[in-house]
């Protein structure tokens, strides 16, 4: 499966009339999960994030492209 | 200062209401002559209905200030009989650009789709557009605007409002049956009421740069993020007429404004933008700062409050006087019918629902574009710039990049003036949106639908050919027009016979396009509010339920 780096937010069931609201909303709600955390705790939660997010994937090709994309020119 | 416009005076003229032994009574009057304020007046006084407008400055906007007016608040102000000129003034574009460490990461259009009659934005500078405004004030003889009248004192009960005016040559009173307050953010009135507008203060500062130049830009919206001329901060270019160009620069909260507005402070920073060797004078400059807040309730008795009064955005997404036009063209019908006794007091209270709801979504987007181009925290930050290197390579982060959501309507799908539907349809044509304009023929050729409409109620009907509609129907229709609540039947063939029918307004549909955004078949109505919102629809035409659905959009239900 390749990595999917279209646009891919949306509420399940819920009609969007606005292209860019399902992703604003998941925007704010990753900052507003560091509100008042220190840098280092950020980097806690960023980290565990990862984690979460990459279990739910699961498939190890995409995660290799997505961590490929990650690093890329850094 | 101005180089390229000069402010108008409107001469102060003592009212006989000053020396009157009585106190005037007036039926509306209207706090504030800015878009606003005089989008109401324009909305009452060209369907016939007296307003008076009291102002306590003699003249339009003084610098360029909101230069950015949305599709919507231009089709507002073209069924006000004034966005032509503006039109024809402005600087039209659809294209944003934006920018991240100099490079280009990625742009939109605004207006992807042809066959709408006006562009998605055009630049302004706001002394422009209320000069054409009062242009068209002077033009009615409903209307009368007072210059020099400031209000002083504000008094009211069930029955009434009191005004107390104060002018050069001293105060005096009046009284209305309804005030509508459209005095700005930081409204004298609100505050003299002892009402609060209330929400986030944030914690930066921009100074704008008006700039007159002869460059070979395209008229389109450049943001750009952390530039190599102003590191760490943000920056952006439009085009505005006249070659004036407004530049913002984004200051951080640490600057004194009265320093950084000074000429030669600003003069180096523009260089620094725009490059040493470009030619240019130095229009206008100020430094703001700004907040996201909300009156809780926009009605209070007698008093409407709209615009700024009300509700406040930061300045990203234009969604400051495009939203304050957007709330007189939904309050102003509703006023009508309540005066008119027509419809119960609780109609106005739909008025607060609706744009309260509409505000509450302006706000959020505003405070999300804010929080995207001025992270606060070290993670915001990272997320914002690891945003904007991903836009380089991948769609899905250019469509993160947030430099504003610019002005687009609500939705009020929860609005309790729609009838919920009850068949099926594609689209965005849903009870609660703002309809959408498309080409149409009719007795005077090519035209717009939304121009078709008049400041009533339409019943939408499509239908393939005038075989479609039957005696019945059309009879139906004649019924409907009587009701006691104007409502005018509108049909649009979409098929190829060019038939019309008697005594009712026929328009055909150009290339298929009204019949697409409608997603209509043979029978599908219709039913659009005075201010172009749908509030319900059917796959066919039925009187008892266009009734229906009639008493509940005007809260007669």
């Amino acid at each position: 499966m390749e990595l999917n780096t279209d646009p891919n937010f949306f509420h399940p069931g819920i009609k969007m009339f606005r292209a860019y609201r399902a992703g604003d909303d998941f925007y704010e709600a990753l900052i507003e999960m560091h509100r008042d955390l220190t840098d280092e705790d950020s980097q806690r939660v960023n980290a565990r994030l990862i984690l979460l997010l990459a279990n739910q994937i699961g498939d190890l090709s995409v995660l290799q492209q997505a961590m490929d994309a990650a690093r890329n020119d850094i | 200062m101005f180089i390229t416009y000069t402010n108008p005076v409107y001469e102060y003229k003592k009212s006989p209401d000053q020396s009157a032994t009585e106190i005037v009574h007036h039926p509306v009057i209207v706090v504030g002559a800015g878009p606003v304020g005089m989008g109401a007046a324009l909305d009452l006084g060209q369907y016939g209905n007296d307003v008076l407008v009291l102002d306590d400055n003699n003249t339009v906007s003084v610098g360029s200030r909101a230069v950015c007016y949305s599709k919507r608040a231009l089709e507002v102000l073209d069924r006000l009989g004034c966005a032509e000129r503006m039109i024809e003034k402005g600087v039209t574009w659809n294209v944003g650009k934006i920018f991240f460490r100099d490079e280009l990461v990625t742009q939109f259009d605004l207006l992807p789709e042809a066959g709408h009659k006006i562009p998605a934005f055009i630049n302004l500078q706001q002394y422009y557009l209320e000069e054409y405004m009062v242009d068209r004030l002077n033009e009615l003889d409903t209307v009368e605007t007072r210059w020099k009248n400031k209000v002083s004192a504000v008094e009211q009960n069930d029955d009434i409002v009191n005004v107390t005016v104060d002018t050069p040559d001293g105060e005096y009173q009046l009284s209305c049956d309804w005030l509508i307050v459209a005095d700005g953010a930081n409204s004298d009135v609100r505050a003299m009421m002892g009402l609060e507008s209330t929400g986030k203060v944030f914690k930066d500062r921009f100074l704008i740069a008006d700039i007159v130049m002869k460059a070979g830009f395209p008229p389109e919206r450049w943001f750009n993020f952390d530039p190599s001329y102003h590191r760490g901060q943000s920056t952006l270019l439009h085009r505005q007429s006249d070659d004036v160009w407004r530049l913002d620069f984004q200051l951080g909260w640490d600057k004194d404004p009265e320093e950084e507005k000074k000429p030669e402070n600003v003069i180096p920073r523009v260089k620094a933008m725009m490059g040493d060797d470009v030619d240019f004078e130095l229009e206008w400059a100020s430094v703001y700062t700004f907040q996201c807040r909300r009156m809780e309730r926009f009605r209070k008795g007698r008093v409407l409050f709209t615009g700024d009064a009300a509700h406040q955005v930061s300045p990203f997404g234009a969604r400051g006087a495009n939203s304050g036009l957007q709330d007189t063209d939904n309050l102003i019908w509703k006023l009508k019918l309540v005066m008119e006794q027509k419809a119960p007091l609780k109609l106005l209270d739909t008025y607060c629902d609706e744009r309260e709801f509409a505000a509450d979504e302006n706000i959020m987007n505003s405070t999300r574009a804010t929080d995207f181009i001025t992270p606060k925290s070290a993670a915001s930050k990272s997320f914002r710039d690891a945003t904007l290197e991903l836009s380089k390579r991948f769609e899905f982060a250019r469509k993160l990049t947030n430099s504003g959501r610019l002005s687009d309507t609500a939705f009020l799908l929860d609005s309790t003036l729609n009838t919920p539907d009850e068949n099926s349809f594609e689209g965005d044509m849903v009870p609660g949106a703002v309809m959408s304009d498309a080409p149409v023929s009719g007795q005077n050729g090519e035209q717009w639908l939304l121009d078709s409409l008049g400041n009533h109620f339409t019943c939408l009907i499509f239908v393939n050919s005038a075989d479609d509609i039957s005696l019945s129907q059309l009879e139906v229709l004649e019924t409907l027009q009587q009701d006691k609540i104007k409502l005018v039947p509108l049909v649009v063939m979409t098929g190829q016979a060019k038939t019309t029918i008697d005594e009712i307004h026929t328009l055909l549909d150009t290339g298929g396009i009204s019949k697409q955004r409608f997603d209509a078949l043979s029978g599908t109505t219709y039913l659009v509010r005075p201010d172009q919102h749908v509030c319900a629809r059917w796959r066919s035409l039925d009187a008892d339920k266009v009734r229906q659905s009639m008493l509940r959009a005007t809260a007669n239900l």
